[in-house]
């Protein structure tokens, strides 16, 4: 039988990325200078990321058999995941250039093994294919979370790492296997005809598969390796991990709840309830606590990936509108995430300090950095006019939307958590603004990648709320695979 | 003929074996083995189904080929951390890796 290549054009994503890959590979061998080895992986994936633009129309269309499909909505998410890499990679950039001066290369082959792993879980049509690109996106994240061989930190973050997600990864397994053996197929669309008469057996594998994959999002009570994953990894791992990860694993989660299961909402609706009110209240209750700032922020984007999942529920009613809050959620979170994470990477960097006592004075030294992180945490805490605030909307108002009671309770939850959130937000804004220090973080000045990407983020949280146009286009191209 | 449910009885126990051991075993190496069980589980059912459900196709053969790969490729990964942290706190037990707290 001869293949047909054409089916390729629709995997232009994958296909670039693939070549990216192996030019770096051949670039890690080549070049001795790694400074310039650098340089030239950043400016090569900037090209992808730029080319993933150009090819961004007619690329619908199925591969091998429809086991990779790509919609209008996949390619605009692989552009945000590509954006997002891009802001990580610069902002890794000056810790590539001193504490992992001879793993830059792993650095770079690994992030974008994960990546492709990503594309691949997100444009997955099967079952399968969904389980290898998940695989192939956390297999080589626990070896950038040991990247620092040399801590004993990272060594045990990875450990809990790895560890819980092959354990989550064997529980999704096994829901998967009892879909398989309930609807005799792997294909979401069969699945979809397949899965209806819904027996107990259903439900529990539904059950198996969601706990696996709410290992991936760390949602409550799966969330136990998160934070001292985070902690140890180092914080460009770390803002990967929370950003571009989670993204990925949430829309490729919402593509199966709204494909695979469309036909019985009713029961992945009412587990999604239960697992948001708690995710969030939990995130919010372990975030007051923290006194270390990569902790804090892990429970902080506990409580997000709760967020998060308020717009893939909101998505039981009408697909479309859930679809496209959820996406402009990952959009505005990852800047703003991205953003909060460049500030501490590049002050680690410098000083060392990650607690939150250490930021104590630090509007009286740098300024611009305080300024800039204020931005960050009023945007994760949704204060209007920044763009935390809309996207904080958009989810609101899809939940709302359905005009069911129990949903109209979600959103109170929500936003009475909301509230809870904005405490622990100011009390960073307050330890920088208005607490005193004996010795603040001296004034230094960010590097220059981080400096472009950290106003990159900035710019972002303070325009796109503002551009209409962006949550609309979304709309437009999200079609809640209604086909 | 052994019946499906014989088989199905094995996986099931197999998997809450290996859900029992990942939460209650001390040692690294320990809760590797406990997911390998999972996993073992798993092909188990895909197996079955496939030979005793839906005999036309392979889709639950060739899954549990997958499963088996990528399997050997999260252990040598885990593995390889697992000889890391030795080397670092010379010690695999959970008690003893305790180093991220508040």
């Amino acid at each position: 039988m001869d293949l047909d290549y054409s089916q390729f054009l629709s995997m232009s994503h994958e296909v670039s990325l693939v070549v990216v890959l192996i030019v770096l590979l051949l670039a890690d061998l080549l070049i001795k200078n790694k400074k310039a080895f650098q340089y030239l992986a950043i400016a090569a994936f900037a090209l992808h990321t730029v080319a993933g633009f150009c090819y961004y129309t007619d690329m619908a269309g199925d591969a091998f058999a429809g086991m990779y499909v790509s919609r209008d909505a996949h390619p605009f998410v692989k552009n945000i995941l590509n954006i997002g890499t891009l802001i990580v990679f610069f902002f890794s950039f000056e810790w590539n250039n001193n504490e992992n001066k001879n793993g830059v290369g792993e650095f770079f082959f690994l992030t974008l093994s994960t990546l492709i792993g990503m594309y691949f879980m997100i444009s997955a049509g099967d079952f399968l294919f969904f389980y290898i690109g998940l695989e192939t996106a956390s297999i080589p994240m626990a070896a950038l979370v040991a990247m620092n061989k040399k801590c004993t930190e990272g060594a045990e973050a990875a450990a809990k790492y790895i560890l819980t997600a092959s354990f989550s990864s064997g529980v999704m397994l096994f829901g998967i296997s009892l879909i398989y053996g309930v609807c005799g197929s792997l294909y979401f669309d069969e699945v979809q005809t397949a899965f209806t008469n819904i027996t107990s057996l259903h439900i529990f594998a539904l059950v198996c598969f969601i706990a696996g994959v709410g290992f991936k999002i760390s949602l409550v009570p799966f969330h136990f390796w998160t934070a001292d994953t985070y902690q140890g990894a180092p914080t460009g791992i770390t803002a990967y991990l929370s950003v571009i990860s989670k993204g990925a694993a949430v829309f490729a989660f919402m593509c199966i709840l709204y494909k695979a299961f469309a036909n019985e909402p009713d029961v992945w609706k009412s587990i999604l309830w239960w697992l948001i009110v708690i995710t969030i209240t939990i995130g919010n209750l372990f975030a007051i606590r923290q006194k270390n700032l990569k902790r804090f922020l892990a429970f902080s984007s506990i409580s997000q990936a709760g967020y998060i999942m308020l717009g893939v529920y909101a998505g039981y009613a009408e697909a479309k509108v859930g679809m496209s809050s959820t996406i402009y959620y990952i959009l505005i979170y990852m800047f703003t995430n991205l953003a909060a994470f460049g500030i501490i990477s590049s002050i680690e960097n410098k000083t060392g300090k990650v607690g939150m006592d250490d930021y104590n004075g630090l509007y009286s030294t740098n300024p611009k950095l305080a300024f800039a992180m204020t931005l960050a945490m009023f945007s994760l805490g949704g204060i209007p006019p920044f763009a935390g605030f809309f996207s904080k909307f958009f989810i609101f108002a899809a939940v709302a939307s359905t005009k069911v009671y129990g949903d109209y309770v979600l959103v109170f939850l929500a936003l009475l958590n909301t509230i809870i959130s904005l405490y622990y937000y100011l009390l960073v804004v307050k330890a920088m603004f208005i607490n005193k220090s004996e010795s603040p973080i001296e004034t230094f000045k960010i590097d220059t990648m981080s400096r472009v990407a950290l106003l990159v983020c900035v710019v972002a949280i303070l325009v796109i709320g503002f551009i209409s146009s962006i949550y609309m286009n979304i709309y437009n191209i999200s079609d809640g695979f209604a086909n | 003929m052994i019946p499906v449910e014989a088989y199905l009885v094995v996986s099931t126990l197999l998997f809450f074996i290996g859900v029992y051991g990942f939460l209650v075993r001390k040692n690294l190496i320990g809760i590797l083995m406990a997911v390998e069980l999972i996993l073992n589980a798993v092909n188990i059912n895909f197996v079955v189904f496939n030979r005793f459900l839906y005999p036309d196709h392979l889709e639950g053969y060739i899954y549990s080929l997958f499963v088996i790969v990528v399997a050997a490729a999260e252990t040598a990964i885990a593995i390889s951390i697992i000889i890391n942290v030795y080397r670092k706190l010379k010690d695999v037990r959970v008690d003893s890796i305790n180093e991220l707290k508040n």
